[in-house]
């Protein structure tokens, strides 16, 4: 059942905002061998009752049905939802990139964040710390790019998503 | 103490009697445990309660054995009460035992106070951290405010959809503070809602693709148990419209008559030729509340090559876990049955004609893949489980086993006509789950013949719940299959490893008739042939707990039996040539 080829999925959960549960769905995916490449969790609702975690993973299309279909059974899930099945939607993450550097490196690092649209958050005469958003691509390029030009850390939140038009999915 | 009174309405109590209020609410009578330091305020509750039963184990483990035995030979949810630290630790197997085996179970255990939560206190452990995974759902109870619904949620997740064990941690000063009480509604769950009814276009498809079929089979688990008996009604309703043949997996025996024209008996690694030559031939496979458990279906792509399958399961993940199916259907075994059966008649299907499929299903059947030739000095392990059958059919006993050889002679032998009447660890396999499960099963059906059929090996693992049986004057049974080794792990050896029979043995023995009186209970010995029927006899006629020491050949394999990463046609039957060679890494590497 896992030899087909593997595809990447985005999934949004919406789970009881209580202790442990992050802990259960991250287990699961421990204790079954299934992949995350990213996971995001907060609160979402006004009450503070609800959170929504966003989890890219990989696989075969069966093990992502077994990954739904386990995720389901949990009690305290409300719902889980593939995105990337379900159609169109957004996805963004959103990027600190830590770059030092001084004369035509500084300025280089400037005129490809403007490219970019990342925003300079912190500075000093040596540094910067840009904010970049956008899809997991382009945030990919935008640090690939600032290797040139003096990266030195950086900090990612991982995919939020949601799907488009005007209803809750 | 203070009196407990029935709850209608909020009020407050401690925790600790919010506890026992639950419980009396939950309509249990019956919990199995053992105190210490941070259950002590609960167990004040339940001292003097004239309606809570309480069994005190001699380990945790065993509570959570028992109450498994409990609830499976009742169908409630079995309950155990056992502390903090060791206590919850010990109590892991048999919550792992449960959730394996889909066994509703409410198990309480103490916590160390909240405010010494995390800081490494005495007998703390992280109950919640460390049976996340071993368990349906738990709990960490943190205000006595959350306690009285949190215990009522756990009874209904535990019995509802696939069952499993639940876990609630309750920190000492919870159990001491003072906190409303709310009686159970009948509102389910927020989140939680198990499917119990299936789709009706994908049960009227089953309906058709199982009157096409012209080699249909019936391969059911016990999940055809947990639906309840009247699921096992209907299955049965169900074979006999269709006419087609039922095996059944370890977990589903006595659902189908053991003696049924049409049943094939048990299937898997050491099931019945029929029933896995069948289920390799089939063209339709039914699947009721199995699992495609690895030990069922042997080498995956060798799997029932050329059947369409249809699984009906509960648990939406079982379904395309392991062998891909054609027609998935969700939803209680029971229910979806009824509306299978409902359908069938409406639509006047006949059952298809299957006398070619019987036809060859006869040829395998006349190999007697299970027979055997008692003859010597020395007893077979199969005669003696054949004859303890025979000599207390007429009493339906209950029968528990421990886990290895013995157990699946015991499947293989011992006829089962009615549900809840088996029960043994199949998923786990729990060596020393089969005595407390048999006083559980015990102290659940009072007047019952219960029996442990056991190993030598296996019986020492909880040997200790003598001393539980003889309190409570339970008159358990325990008929051990005394070879002197641990059988199936020497078999393995044998076959597997050149046999080279690296620990295997049982060295060192205890005196088990002396053991036995030791506890208060009656011991028996039966060296060969010619003391079976005399040994079995005085067994029944004692009205008391009784060891029976069988002593039987020390060789003997279980057969068939499907090799590692075999195929269901690669069945070695007794007397076949075992393998020359040992088998290949991929095979040996399989348990």
């Amino acid at each position: 059942m896992k030899h087909a080829p593997s595809e990447k999925h985005t999934l949004s959960i919406i789970v009881d905002n209580e202790s442990g549960v992050l802990a259960r769905i991250v287990g699961l995916f421990s204790a079954r061998g299934y992949n995350i490449d990213s996971l995001t969790v907060a609160d979402v609702s006004t009450d503070h009752a609800v959170s929504r975690i966003t989890i890219v993973t990989s696989g075969p299309p069966p093990v992502i049905d077994q990954i739904i279909a386990q995720l389901d059974r949990l009690v305290p899930v409300h719902r889980v939802l593939d995105l990337t099945e379900l159609g169109p939607h957004v996805e963004r993450e959103m990027a600190l990139v830590k770059v030092a550097g001084t004369g035509d490196k500084r300025v280089e690092a400037l005129r490809l964040a403007d490219i970019f649209r990342a925003r300079p958050v912190d500075t000093s005469t040596n540094s910067f710390v840009f904010e970049v958003s956008g899809s997991t691509e382009k945030v990919d390029q935008f640090i690939a790019l600032m290797r040139e030009v003096g990266l030195v850390e950086v900090a990612r939140t991982g995919v939020v998503a949601i799907a488009r038009g005007a209803e809750a999915a | 103490m203070s009196a407990i009174q029935p709850a209608d309405t909020s009020r407050e109590m401690t925790g600790a009697e919010i506890v026992v209020q639950a419980l009396i609410d939950q309509g249990v009578d019956t919990i199995f445990g053992y105190p210490g330091g941070a259950v002590l305020p609960i167990y004040d509750a339940l001292f003097a309660e004239g309606r809570i039963k309480h069994i005190l184990v001699r380990h945790e483990q065993a509570a959570v054995h028992a109450a498994e035995g409990y609830a499976r030979s009742s169908g409630k949810v079995g309950v155990v009460l056992v502390t903090s630290g060791p206590g919850a630790t010990n109590a892991v197997t048999g919550i792992t035992d449960a959730m394996m085996d889909s066994i509703p179970l409410v198990v309480i255990t103490g916590q160390v106070p909240t405010h010494l939560i995390g800081t490494d206190a005495f007998q703390e452990c992280d109950t919640v951290g460390i049976t996340r995974h071993c368990s349906k759902h738990n709990y960490l109870i943190k205000e006595t405010a959350r306690l009285a619904s949190a215990l009522h949620e756990a009874f209904y997740i535990a019995r509802s959809g696939r069952p499993g064990p639940v876990v609630i941690d309750i920190p000492k000063d919870v159990q001491i503070m003072r906190g409303p009480y709310a009686a159970p509604t009948a509102a389910g769950h927020k989140t939680y809602k198990p499917q119990t009814k299936g789709d009706q276009t994908a049960i009227e498809t089953a309906v058709e693709m199982l009157a096409a079929a012209e080699r249909p089979i019936l391969y059911t688990g016990g999940g055809v148990i947990n639906s309840g008996p009247h699921a096992t009604t209907l299955l049965r309703a169900l074979a006999a419209l269709t006419g087609a043949p039922v095996t059944s997996t370890l977990m589903g025996l006595g659902t189908m008559e053991h003696r049924h024209k049409q049943f094939l008996g048990m299937l898997g690694m050491h099931g019945s030729y029929e029933a896995n030559m069948a289920m390799n031939r089939c063209d339709l496979m039914l699947c009721i509340g199995a699992r495609f458990d690895d030990r069922v279906t042997g080498r995956l792509d060798a799997f029932s090559p050329h059947s369409k399958k249809i699984h009906i399961d509960i648990d939406r993940s079982s379904i395309n876990k392991t062998v891909r199916v054609d027609l998935g259907i969700v939803g209680d075994v029971g229910s979806v049955l009824e509306d299978m059966l409902a359908l069938w008649k409406a639509r006047g299907h006949a059952a298809q004609d299957l006398e070619p499929w019987w036809a060859d299903i006869a040829g395998w059947r006349a190999r007697d893949c299970f027979g055997f030739k008692q003859q010597g000095p020395a007893l077979l392990p199969q005669k003696a489980i054949q004859r303890l059958w025979e000599k207390t059919r007429d009493q339906a006993p209950i029968i528990s086993t421990e886990v290895g050889q013995h157990q699946m002679w015991a499947a293989q032998h011992f006829g089962f006509d009615a549900p809840n009447k088996w029960l043994t660890s199949g998923g786990l396999g729990t060596m020393g789950y089969g005595l407390p499960a048999a006083i559980g099963a015990q102290l659940a059906n009072p007047g019952a013949l219960v029996i442990d059929i056991a190993g030598e090996a296996s019986i020492q693992m909880n040997i200790q719940e003598l001393g539980t049986a003889t309190q409570y004057r339970l008159p358990v049974k325990i008929f051990i299959i005394n070879n002197e080794y641990m059988g199936m792990v020497r078999q393995w050896q044998e076959l597997n490893h050149g046999g080279r029979y690296s620990e295997s043995y049982s060295d060192s023995l205890p005196d088990f008739v002396k053991l036995a009186e030791a506890y208060g209970w009656k011991g028996i010995t039966i060296n060969g042939p010619d003391d079976l029927d005399a040994g079995i006899d005085a067994m029944l006629a004692h009205d008391g707990p009784v060891v029976v020491d069988c002593r039987v050949t020390k060789l003997a394999n279980c057969f068939p039996m499907i090799p590692s990463g075999a195929a269901h046609t690669d069945m070695m039957l007794e007397g076949e040539a075992p393998p020359t060679s040992e088998p290949d890494e991929d095979a040996k590497a399989l348990v």
